[in-house]
């Protein structure tokens, strides 16, 4: 059939154009409007359908499989209320680049604007929560529409893309011809940056006394290639490196320049390496408010570079001395070339006094904890065991939001990017079961955690069924400490610990739940239990629920508390903090 | 803290002429809690349906630059510029002014009229309606001056803008 134009119809055209961009799954929820692709996906078999509970779902399991594999996320849902349950998944999505492409059925043309069954707005609603969204009103267009759409979601800096597909497009017939190729009139990312800027960063590195690397999710996103060329850049200049909540993998955690996670809840030593030191080098970071605290006390000895492939990132929380705008990858390539032609003499004095500084407050250990043999489980043990039974495996991690995504974030080592997945930017409750299924999608043989909280489970928690359908063995690692912990922690610390509404009451009995949707149920009380329990957990090749009983009253250390200066941690419970009016009214 | 500067800047803004243009520009603005001075938009090329907007807004100078970035972003903007700090330009708008009166006001509103060279684009016993147009500034004054002489209405375009020379957008 090559080169040869069929007339199809627009479902069909639709499916073609998907496998065309090399489309192998898509995650979806029927209804009328969409019925016309349910009968096109019935009769082909190059593209599988993975039936979800819940359309938010849809839209995270797209997520999950985007970032554990780097290629766009595709979803399909129905009009009106299909796509008003996968706004959230879209928000998140742009929140943390990620690229996803959402087909979301429409009234037919001739009724848009008549209030009709299951009519909304989606173009209008999805707007400000997309990169760009489409409404197909000509099936001419449609093919043209959904290459440009896969293009946009993956090019420069990632996010989804909306296709709003009205019942007769989908109904008529027209020829199809491949433009998998194809691009967008007038959106070019710029990759590269020039040879002015890439000779500024090796100078200014080069000159730095007390440099330190700051790398985020665009490393991520920029793909393996970035995280080598980062790595390589790292151990030749003997800098620091801390890595963001969404950067966690793009440089080897056990690597001994790696000095943990920065901002909130990060490390001692990554939050005063980046206070007090003269460069920072941000790499594909954003410059978070979770990251800098109080901004106009935010490392005011440290000149700034930024590289990022989106203009609007750079000077928008943070001015910097140099911005450049490109690709992770190509720009670290060119600077590692650049490094390597000029043999750049490093002040080795200065950054031998700069580690033993950074040695100074690694020896705080502010991740310790005691945990009681006798006492209850600490959530941070449950996380060392569970990391202590998976490093061996091929691991991916996710989690829902709260207490336990700090503590994972901080506890658990990540050698490689694409291997975790949380939800940073919009902090969604709900996005790492789903999340997690559809990594475990894509990578059927490796071992899928959801690290999740009692109260996030529950969101999405229907996903057992789909989990159970498609016989998933992801496991949910559930640290209950029957408290919306996250919530609790800021009442104790800013609300006088008077704890409105956090507490998790009635909770299911998650051993049974997990029994009434075909998986397997596992319950841990005693610290002695915990490895016993990981390890059948581990065993057992089915979605396994794990309820582990952790101590309630724990909270997550280090923490910046809101609206305080990027040095001034609270290191432990032992610790009060000094909050302002103006801390108050932050998030 | 020092007080940064709030500063006005001309944004020449070239687009693709399609459907939700104008709602993504202006949802961007509202969006992010920028504002809008003014705004004018109209297809420039036929041929490639392009439409040039021209909004009149003001920030510190890091907003400014957000404000351009954001715009860049924009899938379907294909061209950013500020005119205010790219070189010498020209501001101009158009303002329709309906006035109502008889006698020496009648008069006294031509005398003007014509002073400012507006034309009466419309006329009847009892009514003018002027046509003018130049800087916003201009179109104020004169505006200004009706208010005592029957002014009944007034229609604004807001600016459009362009960079003086050869030089192309
Ligand atoms: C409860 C909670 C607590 C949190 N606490 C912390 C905390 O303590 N520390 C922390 O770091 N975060 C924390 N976060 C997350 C935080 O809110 C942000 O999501 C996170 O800091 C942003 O990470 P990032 O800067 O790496 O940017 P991302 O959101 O990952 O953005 C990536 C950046 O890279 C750019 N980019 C994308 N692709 C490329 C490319 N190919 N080349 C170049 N650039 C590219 C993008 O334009 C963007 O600027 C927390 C979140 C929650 C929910
Ligand atoms: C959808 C959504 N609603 C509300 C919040 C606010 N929130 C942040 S953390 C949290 C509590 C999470 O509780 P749990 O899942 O038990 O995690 P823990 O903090 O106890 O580990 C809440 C309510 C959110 N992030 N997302
Ligand atoms: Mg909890």
């Amino acid at each position: 059939m090559s080169g040869e134009q069929q007339v199809l119809s627009g479902a069909e055209i639709l499916l073609k154009a998907l496998s065309d961009q090399g489309v192998d799954m898509i995650f979806g929820y029927p209804g009328g409007a969409v019925l016309p692709i349910y009968d096109a996906i019935f009769q082909q078999n190059r593209i599988r359908h993975i039936l979800v509970r819940h359309e938010q779902a849809a839209v995270h399991m797209a997520e999950g499989y985007a970032r554990s594999t780097g290629r766009v996320g595709v979803v399909l849902v129905t009009s009106g209320p299909g796509a008003t349950n996968a706004v959230t998944g879209l928000t998140d999505a742009l929140m943390d680049s990620v690229p996803v492409v959402c087909l979301t059925g429409q009234v037919p043309t001739h009724l848009i604007g008549n209030d009709a069954f299951q009519e909304a707005d989606t173009v209008g609603i999805t707007r400000p929560c997309t990169k760009h969204n489409y409404l197909v009103r000509r099936i001419e267009d449609l093919a043209r529409v959904t290459h440009e759409a896969f293009y946009i979601a993956r090019s420069g800096r990632p996010g989804p893309v909306v296709i709003d597909l009205p019942k007769d497009v989908l109904m008529a017939k027209h020829v199809y011809a491949n433009g998998a190729g194809i691009q967008h009139r007038s959106y070019r990312p710029r990759t590269k940056a020039d040879t002015a800027e890439i000779a500024r960063i090796v100078e200014m590195l080069a000159a730095a006394k007390r440099p330190v690397f700051y790398a985020g999710g665009g490393v991520i996103n920029s793909g393996p290639k970035a995280s080598r060329a980062l790595t390589e850049l790292v151990h030749l200049t003997g800098a620091p490196i801390t890595l963001t909540l969404m950067g966690l993998g793009a440089y080897p955690a056990s690597d001994k320049q790696f000095v943990g996670m920065l901002g909130m809840h990060g490390t001692y030593e990554a939050n005063l390496a980046m206070a007090k030191s003269d460069l920072i080098v941000s790499v594909g970071a954003r410059f978070d408010d979770r990251v800098t605290g109080r901004i106009d006390a935010f490392a005011r000895g440290a000149r700034k570079i930024h590289i990022d492939i989106d203009p609007s990132s750079i000077n928008k929380n943070v001015a910097v001395d140099l911005g450049v705008v490109g690709d992770i990858a190509e720009v670290l390539g060119d600077v590692l070339a650049e490094w390597r032609r000029r043999r750049p003499a490093i002040d080795e004095k200065a950054l031998a006094a700069w580690w033993k500084q950074i040695e100074d407050w690694r020896a705080v250990d502010c991740l310790k904890y005691v945990q009681d043999p006798n006492g209850p489980i600490k959530p941070q043990y449950a996380i060392d065991r569970l990391y202590h039974f998976t490093r061996g495996r091929e691991t991916f991690i996710t989690t829902e939001v709260g207490q336990h995504q700090m503590w994972a974030a901080q506890r658990f080592k990540f050698e490689q990017p694409n291997r975790w997945m949380t939800s940073g930017g919009l902090g969604t409750m709900g996005y790492g079961f789903p999340a997690a299924l559809g990594v475990q999608l894509a990578h059927p043989e490796a071992t899928v955690i959801d690290i999740a909280g009692e109260a996030s489970i529950l969101m999405n928690i229907q996903e057992l069924g789909t989990a159970a359908q498609y016989r998933l063995p992801v496991k949910l690692f559930i640290l209950n400490n029957q408290y919306m912990g996250m919530v609790r922690q800021w009442q104790e610390l800013l609300h006088g610990g008077r704890y409105s509404e956090s507490y998790s009451d009635a909770l299911p009995d998650f051993v049974k739940l997990a029994e009434s949707f075909h998986a397997v149920g596992l319950r841990c009380e005693r610290p002695g239990d915990v490895d016993a329990c990981i390890r059948e957990m581990l065993a057992v090749d089915k979605p396994v629920v794990v309820d582990m009983r952790v101590d309630p009253k724990e909270n997550c250390f280090p923490m910046i508390p809101s609206g305080a200066a990027h040095y001034d941690m609270l290191l432990g419970p032992n610790q009060k903090a000094a909050i302002s009016d103006h801390g108050l009214t932050m998030v | 803290m020092t007080e940064e500067t709030i500063e006005t800047h001309i944004l020449a803004v070239l687009v693709d002429n399609e459907a939700g243009v104008l709602a993504r520009v202006v949802g961007l603005f509202s969006g992010r809690g920028y504002n809008i001075d003014s705004l004018t938009v109209a297809e420039v090329d036929s041929t490639a349906h392009r439409s040039r907007i021209t909004i009149v807004t003001s920030g510190t100078p890091m907003v400014i630059e957000q404000i351009k970035a954001q715009l860049g972003r924009l899938v379907p903007v294909h061209k950013v510029s500020d005119l205010t700090v790219e070189g010498p330009h020209l501001e101009r708008e158009l303002a329709l002014v309906k006035v109502a009166g008889t006698g020496e006001k009648r008069v006294e509103s031509l005398r003007i009229a014509d002073i400012f060279r507006a034309r009466a684009v419309d006329s009847t016993a009892g009514s003018f309606v002027f046509e003018i147009s130049g800087s916003s500034d201009k179109l104020t004054a004169f505006v200004d001056l009706m208010r005592g002489l029957g002014l009944v209405e007034v229609s604004r375009t807001g600016i459009v803008a362009m960079s003086r020379g050869a030089k192309p957008f």
